[in-house]
């Protein structure tokens, strides 16, 4: 009944044309500070701040469960070969506590409590702050960096400087006679990813833990090595305090923080964090989990997918995809260039819905891509089907002609179709995924009789079909106009 | 439009014509088409099919293409013009009357990667608007090849078979662009495959290119393109 409720408010406003939801994860996500996000034995485990951490078959619903020994502040995991590192760190007083700190490893086999191989090593301490130095050894983040196999971990928050040590990735332990370095100021929080060239200084900026008046926002800088040193797009050092915005509040959303990499491979990249607080989830600390875009060689959030009416504009020839039905022409009174501009100006209606669908077949119908004049064959309103679960970052989507119930379909030989009203078959359930270049990715959840897995594709100018994803190709991407 | 403008757009015209390499040529099939030989001949490089049987145009008067909706074409290329039109293979100089029209089928090859079907018309001074064209070609394969696409560019509306089963509609006013539309996957058979296409105009250069290609999108050129 409360999803029903939930339903009809949603719907209330989309008509009134006040929401604009982009929807979050879903189940019991609250955590604090989480650390990257880890794939075991098919599910997604992510540990906070505290004992434990959440758990998701998919990536969408999430629940507590994880488990993590230790106690302490936001941990940090990485997969070396086939075991997972885990870090944390063990503070001395906290928020306004002393600063001197601890930072441990430990291993194990799986993160499946369930599992007889769950088992974690005794902790132990890779590096220290004393109270008084100019560093709180807190906020651990783990890189493997795929160059050379070497294991690197960046701790600090705000009390002096964020700092860079070296691991032994067989071991877990400080490299002998490694020193720390000093790599950034004013942050905490802090991971290290390397992508395309560049290794990256994610930190969280802002202020933490003031729930919906944290300011809390993640920003970057990037070196050509990982010892830094790490400037932003100004090319301010981050010992100088530089780093460019990759995420801050809005929608609904106030203080990102703690900044996880999922890299799924063939241009889709997702990035974690927890929200301070989630306005639509009683201001709560929530798991986040966000597209991430690449401009120009800089990581940026993208944001949620909305609800709402749109072009599906094809990234290859920028035809829409829409339902091979007739055109029909609007009246229009030709109006000579000589004539009277002084004529009052008047807005003309767009074409209606109304107008037009008594000429459509009823049965199925198929789609093509075309001249996109936002006709109502044309428009398409996408909303999230949350009882039909999610993926990383996002619910299932049905995809509609506006205001209809036509909904777009997988067919059984990899093509597509519309059926006259939407029953929730998987066939008819669409998972979106915006790429690292901003346009998006779409998929059916299931194709009939089949486990292969397929996404919405341009096999012609004119001609809309299902195929294996490409990420290197403009055929399998399309965007979203709302125009 | 003014007589100043007309005279204006005239002027222009002929200026243009004059900075051309070459007179466009008028009223001849040459160089864009050369009659078919039985010569071996597979498509082009990148797989376009350029032997065909051509039907002289039937007349099909529009003074628009914005006629050409799905139901428009349906009932224009569902009709029955002449005998046999969805199954036969004609040969060079058979004739056909459609009403008033007497009609030959010529055999030729396309020197272009396109079929400007504006000049086949042009070439045989027949009517060049208001037309609907009928072309049948043989599509050898040396093997079956299933997942195939046939991939089409049309001027303006058309609608093509293969072995007798409608393949792709192509409505609304359309100019020839290469990949323009697809086929959903489709089978080539070892042996003889027949394409038969419609092309529909009014005020426009009537075109078609057509190819065949593979699961990855990659154009097939081992075929071997024959009239009969």
């Amino acid at each position: 009944m409360k999803k029903q409720t939930i339903r009809l408010f949603v719907n209330a406003l989309l008509i009134t044309g006040l929401a604009q939801t982009g929807w979050a994860q879903v189940g019991k996500p609250f955590i604090h500070d989480p650390s990257t996000i880890m794939e075991c034995e098919g599910k997604y485990y992510t540990f906070g701040t505290g004992r434990g951490g959440l758990i998701s078959a998919d990536g969408w619903t999430w629940d507590g469960g994880g488990v993590r020994p230790g106690g302490g502040a936001a941990p940090d995991a990485v997969k070396i070969g086939d075991r997972y590192l885990v870090a944390y760190g063990a503070t001395g007083g906290g928020l306004g506590g002393g600063h001197n700190g601890k930072i441990l490893t430990m291993w194990n086999k799986t993160l499946d409590p369930n599992s007889p191989d769950f088992a974690y090593s005794e902790a132990v301490v890779v590096a220290s702050s004393d109270g008084l130095e100019d560093n709180d050894a807190i906020d651990p983040g783990l890189l493997l960096d795929p160059n050379d196999g070497r294991l690197w971990c960046s701790y600090g928050t705000y009390f002096g400087f964020i700092r860079l040590v070296e691991l032994d990735p067989k071991t877990g332990k400080r490299v002998e006679g490694n020193e720390a370095i000093n790599i950034a100021i004013d942050c905490e929080a802090t991971d290290l990813i390397y992508y395309d060239g560049w290794y990256y200084l994610l930190g969280t900026h802002g202020t933490c833990c003031d729930g919906v008046n944290s300011t809390y926002n993640i920003v970057v800088g990037r070196s050509k090595k990982v010892t830094g040193p790490y400037l932003d797009n100004m090319g301010r050092d981050m010992l100088e305090g530089g780093g460019k915005m990759v995420v801050a509040a809005g929608d609904r959303k106030i203080g990102p923080g703690h900044f996880g990499w999922i890299n799924l491979g063939d241009g889709v990249q997702k990035m974690s964090c927890h929200y301070e607080a989630d306005l639509d989830q009683s201001g709560r600390s929530v798991l986040g989990i966000r597209p991430l875009l690449w401009k120009k060689g800089w990581p940026v959030a993208g944001d949620l997918f909305k609800e709402g009416t749109y072009e599906i504009e094809s990234e290859r020839r920028g035809y829409a995809l829409e339902l091979a039905v007739d055109f029909v022409r609007m009246p229009y009174a030709r109006r000579g260039f000589q004539a009277n501009n002084d004529e009052p100006i008047k807005a003309l209606p767009a074409q209606t819905l109304e107008e037009v669908e008594a000429t459509w077949p009823g049965g199925n119908i198929e789609v093509r891509i075309g001249d996109y004049m936002f006709r109502p064959h044309q428009r398409w309103t996408i909303t999230a089907v949350p009882e039909a679960g999610g993926y990383l970052g996002g619910p299932y989507y049905k995809i509609v002609i506006a205001g209809t119930e036509r909904a777009l379909t997988a067919t059984a030989d990899a093509e597509l179709t519309t059926v006259p009203v939407f029953t929730g078959a998987p066939e008819q359930l669409w998972r979106i995924d915006q790429l690292i270049d901003g346009t998006y990715r779409i998929m059916p959840k299931a194709i009939p009789n089949s486990t292969a897995q397929y996404a919405l594709v341009s096999a012609g100018d004119s001609t809309p079909s299902l195929a294996p994803f490409d990420g290197d190709s403009d055929n399998c991407k399309w965007n979203f106009r709302a125009h | 439009m003014t007589r100043k403008n007309t005279i204006g757009i005239l002027a222009a015209a002929i200026v243009g014509l004059a900075t051309l390499g070459q007179p466009t040529p008028a009223h001849a099939l040459t160089p864009y088409f050369t009659p078919a030989t039985n010569a071996v001949k597979t498509p082009d490089a990148k797989g376009f099919i350029q032997r065909w049987m051509l039907l002289e145009p039937i007349s099909k008067p529009n003074r628009t293409n914005t006629v050409f909706t799905d139901s428009y074409l349906r009932a224009a290329f569902d009709t029955l013009y002449f005998p046999d039109q969805f199954t036969v293979l004609p040969k060079n100089g058979d004739k056909v009357t459609v009403g008033e029209q007497e009609l030959n089928w010529h055999a030729l090859e396309s020197t272009n990667y396109n079929v400007k079907l504006f000049r086949f018309a042009d070439g045989l001074k027949k009517n060049v608007y208001g037309v609907l064209f009928w072309a049948v070609t043989v599509v050898n394969s040396p093997e079956e090849v299933k997942d195939v696409r046939l991939s089409v560019g049309s001027n303006s509306a058309s609608m093509w078979w293969l072995n007798g089963q409608e393949a792709l509609l192509l409505s609304g006013d359309r100019r020839m662009v290469v990949d323009d539309a697809m086929s959903k996957r489709l089978t080539l058979k070892k042996g003889r495959n027949i394409l038969r296409g419609a092309v529909i105009n009014g005020p426009g250069m009537s075109d078609f290119c057509v190819r065949f290609v593979d699961a990855k999108g990659k154009p097939i050129t081992n075929l071997s393109i024959t009239c009969q």
